[in-house]
C-alpha cells in the first residue's frame, strides 16, 4: 500500500515563516497564474507589448520639458530625457507590480473562497508578470542610448543585483498592502496616492545628488533610491555606483519582505472569512 | 490507523452576521455619529476576524460547526444530510482547507479535491486549451499530469473544435462541461462533492454523480453532500446528520435518512374534531375527521410515488333531503392546481358520512401536496376548507437508472408502453 500525504487542519497559532516545501509543490500553479497575467494582459489591444513602451515614455517627454525644460532640474550631465528614462524603466516596474500586487488578492477573492493553495502566490504572481513589461521598456532605451551614443559602464554587471533587489521590494510591499487590502478596502483607495508620493519621493525627476550628505544613508533606507540611482551608475555612468545607498535598500527591503511574509501569513487565515 | 481517511475531532467553526446598527436620531447624533463612523467602521472590519473570548457568545456570532467529531474509513462513502444552513458546506469547505476551523482539527490522509470549485481560475480572454492547464493546476494538478491527461479531458468534454477559441466565446454549458472535465480527471483519493453548490442543468448534474459512483466504486473515499435522499440512500453506505452545526446522528444511511425525514417534513396527516361547535362547517354539514392513509404493508410516515394513498373524509351530515357530492382538488408545492376530483351526487341521512378518495400508486410525481376539500349541496350552503391536509411524496429508489435528478413533470403515471421490432434488418437495403 502506497503511504499517503496527510494533512492536518486545525487552526493556527501565531507566526508561521514561508512554507518554501509547499510553494514548490505548487511551482506549476505559479508559473501558469504568471503566465496567465503576461498574456491576458494585453489581449484585445491593437498595440500589445508597445503599450508597455508608452508609458514610460510619454512620462518622459513630459518630465522632460517640466521639469528639464522649465524647472532646469539638474541631471548630472546627461540628456534630461534619458535620464528620466533610465529611472523611469524601474518605477516604472515597481510601481505597477506594487498597484497590481495589492489589489491581487480582491480580484482573485473567487478563487481563494473555492480552493486551496499557498495564498502567497498571488500576490507574488503580479511582481512576476511586471517583468515582461520591464524588459520591453529596455529596447526603447537601447534606442536612445545609441541616439545620443553613451555607453553602459562595467558596473552593468551589478543590473541583474539591482533587479533581484528591485523584485524584492515590489514583493515585500505587495505582500503587506494585499493581506491589509483583503480587509480593509480603504487601501484600494489610498494606494494612488501612495504611487505619487513615492515617485516624487524617488530619484526619478531629480538626481540624488541634490539631497544633502547627512540625510543621504537615512534617504537610502528607501530601496528604490539606490536601485534607481545603481541604474543610472550602471547605464549611464553618472556617478559611482552609489554602494551605500544600495545597501542601505537592502537592508530594509529585506526586512520589509520578511515582515511582510509574516504579516500576510499570518492574516492569510482569514482571507475566506474576509473575502 | 492508515485506513482511516478523515478524522475530524471537536471541529468548530464560528461566524459573525449581521453586525447591529444603531440609528441616530437627532441631527446632532447623525453629525458625529457621522464623524465616528470612520472608527465605527473600523471596528466592524476588525471585528469579521476578531473575536473577543470573555465567554459568552454576542448575539451576532453564530457557530456553523460546534464541536463535530467523526471518523471515514478509506473507500468509504458517506452521505451528509441536513436542512439548508445546517453547517453540511461549512464542513466539506473546512475540509478543503479554505476557511480555517476555530478550533478542533481534522486529519485528512491522502490528496482531496472537491466537486464544488467547478472552473475555479477560468479566464475568459484565454483559450479553451489554456485554461485546461491553469484550472489544472489550479485544483493541484502538475503540467505533466495535466500533458499526459489532455486528450482525455478534451475527449470528454466534447468541446474539441473550440479548444483553441477563448472560453468568452464558449456558451456557458460548454463552459461547464469543459471545467466538469477537467475536475472529473483528478484522481484524488478522497473526493469531496457539494451537490447543493454544483449548479448546473440536469445533464450535468447526473454526469457528476455518475463520475461520484465510478469513483466511489474503484474504493475511493467520498463524502457527499446531498438534498436528494435517493441518491444519498442508493450511492452511500452511512450517513452523518447534522442540525444547527451540531453533529445530530451517524450511523447506516437508511437510518440516518429516515429520522431526517420525520424531523423535517411539513405534514398534516391528519385531523379530529371531537366538539361540533368548533369543528369547521354550517348548519348543513360539520367536519369530524380528515386523514391521509394508506394499504396495509406501507409506511405512512414515508408515502413514496410507490405508495398507494387513501384520502378520508367524517362529516356530519343535516341535511336528508338534498344532492349532496364531495370535490377534492390537489395542489402541489408550486401551488399547480394537480388535479380537481368530484364524487357521484346523493343524498344520505342524517348522520355521519364518510368519503374516501383513492389515489392510486405511480401516479403523483414526488413532491408536497395540500388538499382543498369541498362539500356542494344541491340547493343549499355546501362547506370549502383549504389546506385540510398536507403530506409529502418522496422518490423511490431508481437502482440501475443511474440518474437521481429531479423526474420533471406534475404527474408521474407508470403510463404502458409497448416496442416491438417492426422489420429485420436485412429489409433495410433501401436505407443505405
Amino acid at each position: 500500500m502506497k503511504t499517503l500525504n496527510q494533512t492536518i487542519i486545525e487552526p493556527k497559532k501565531g507566526w508561521q515563516l514561508i512554507d518554501w516545501q509547499e510553494l514548490r509543490e505548487y511551482k506549476d500553479l505559479f508559473y501558469f497564474l504568471v503566465w496567465r497575467d503576461i498574456k491576458v494582459l494585453y489581449k484585445q489591444t491593437i498595440l500589445g507589448f508597445v503599450w508597455a513602451i508608452i508609458r514610460p515614455f510619454f512620462s518622459m517627454i513630459v518630465f522632460s520639458v517640466v521639469f528639464g525644460r522649465l524647472a532646469k532640474v539638474p541631471s548630472d550631465g546627461v540628456p534630461y530625457p534619458i535620464f528620466a528614462y533610465t529611472a523611469l524603466i524601474p518605477w516604472t516596474y515597481f510601481s505597477t507590480a506594487m498597484s497590481s500586487s495589492t489589489q491581487s488578492l480582491i480580484s482573485n477573492a473567487n478563487m481563494l473562497s473555492k480552493v486551496y493553495f499557498p495564498r502567497l502566490i498571488i500576490p507574488l504572481t503580479p511582481v512576476l508578470a511586471k517583468l515582461i513589461d520591464f524588459a520591453i521598456a529596455f529596447l526603447l532605451l537601447g534606442v536612445m542610448m545609441v541616439w545620443y551614443s553613451i555607453v553602459p559602464t562595467w558596473n552593468v554587471l551589478f543590473l541583474p543585483y539591482l533587479i533581484i533587489l528591485m523584485i524584492l521590494t515590489a514583493s515585500g510591499i505587495g505582500m503587506w498592502l494585499s493581506a491589509l487590502a483583503i480587509q480593509y478596502r480603504d487601501v484600494r483607495f489610498a494606494l494612488q496616492f501612495l504611487v505619487q508620493l513615492l515617485m516624487y519621493a524617488a530619484p526619478v525627476v531629480w538626481p540624488v545628488s541634490l539631497v544633502p550628505a547627512q540625510y543621504r544613508l537615512l534617504y537610502g533606507l528607501y530601496p528604490m533610491a539606490g536601485i534607481i540611482e545603481g541604474f543610472r551608475s550602471a547605464l549611464l555612468g553618472t556617478n559611482p555606483m552609489p554602494w551605500d545607498l544600495i545597501l542601505m535598500g537592502a537592508l530594509s527591503a529585506t526586512i520589509i519582505a520578511l515582515s511582510g511574509a509574516f504579516y500576510f501569513r499570518r492574516l492569510e487565515r482569514i482571507f475566506a472569512d474576509v473575502a | 490507523m492508515s485506513d482511516i481517511a478523515i478524522k475530524v475531532q471537536n471541529l468548530s467553526k464560528r461566524y459573525r452576521i449581521g453586525l447591529k446598527e444603531e440609528m441616530p436620531d437627532t441631527l446632532v447624533g447623525a453629525m458625529t455619529a457621522w464623524l465616528k463612523s470612520p472608527i465605527a467602521n473600523f471596528r466592524q472590519l476588525r471585528k469579521l476576524s476578531h473575536f473577543s473570548d470573555n465567554g459568552h457568545d454576542p448575539d451576532d456570532i453564530i457557530w456553523a460547526l460546534k464541536d463535530v467529531s467523526f471518523k471515514v474509513k478509506q473507500g468509504e462513502v458517506v452521505g451528509i444530510i441536513g436542512r439548508n444552513g445546517a453547517g453540511k458546506s461549512t464542513l466539506l469547505k473546512i475540509l478543503s482547507r479554505i476557511p480555517e476551523p476555530t478550533s478542533g482539527r481534522a486529519i485528512i490522509n491522502g490528496r482531496v479535491s472537491s466537486l464544488l470549485e467547478v472552473g475555479t481560475g477560468f479566464h475568459p480572454e484565454l483559450t479553451g486549451r489554456e485554461n485546461v492547464y491553469l484550472n489544472g493546476t489550479v485544483l493541484g494538478m502538475s503540467k505533466i499530469e495535466i500533458d499526459r491527461k489532455f486528450d482525455e479531458i478534451v475527449d470528454f468534454s466534447g468541446v474539441e473544435k473550440f479548444i483553441d477559441t477563448p472560453v468568452k466565446r464558449y456558451s456557458s454549458g460548454m463552459q461547464v462541461r469543459l471545467a466538469f472535465a477537467v475536475a472529473a480527471h483528478l484522481e484524488p483519493e478522497i473526493l469531496l462533492v457539494d451537490e447543493v453548490l454544483a449548479v448546473g442543468d440536469a445533464g450535468f448534474q447526473r454526469k457528476c454523480l455518475g463520475k461520484m459512483g465510478e469513483v466511489a466504486k474503484e474504493g475511493r473515499t467520498v463524502l457527499f453532500v446531498s438534498h436528494n435522499m435517493t441518491a444519498v440512500q442508493t450511492l452511500c453506505s452511512r450517513a452523518i446528520r447534522i442540525d444547527e452545526g451540531h453533529l445530530m446522528e451517524n450511523g447506516e444511511v437508511n437510518q440516518v435518512v429516515a429520522t431526517y425525514l420525520n424531523s423535517n417534513e411539513t405534514k398534516l396527516l391528519e385531523q379530529h374534531w371531537n366538539d361540533p361547535q368548533t369543528a369547521p362547517g354550517n348548519e348543513n354539514a360539520k367536519m369530524v375527521y380528515a386523514g391521509v392513509l394508506t394499504e396495509p404493508g406501507y409506511d405512512i410516515n414515508h408515502l413514496t410515488i410507490e405508495t398507494p394513498i387513501n384520502l378520508v373524509f367524517r362529516f356530519l351530515n343535516f341535511r336528508s333531503a338534498n344532492l349532496l357530492y364531495l370535490n377534492l382538488l390537489l395542489y402541489n408545492q408550486e401551488n399547480i392546481c394537480v388535479f380537481n376530483t368530484v364524487s357521484k351526487k346523493q343524498s344520505y341521512p342524517k348522520g355521519i358520512v364518510e368519503g374516501i378518495c383513492q389515489i392510486p400508486a405511480h401516479f403523483l410525481n414526488d413532491n408536497v401536496y395540500t388538499v382543498w376539500f369541498l362539500i356542494h349541496y344541491l340547493g343549499a350552503d355546501g362547506i370549502s376548507i383549504k389546506n385540510i391536509l398536507t403530506f409529502e411524496i418522496h422518490d423511490a429508489n431508481r437502482e440501475g437508472l443511474g440518474w437521481y435528478g429531479k423526474w420533471a413533470g406534475v404527474v408521474r403515471p407508470n403510463l404502458e408502453w409497448s416496442l416491438r421490432a417492426t422489420s429485420s434488418y436485412s429489409n433495410l437495403h433501401h436505407y443505405e
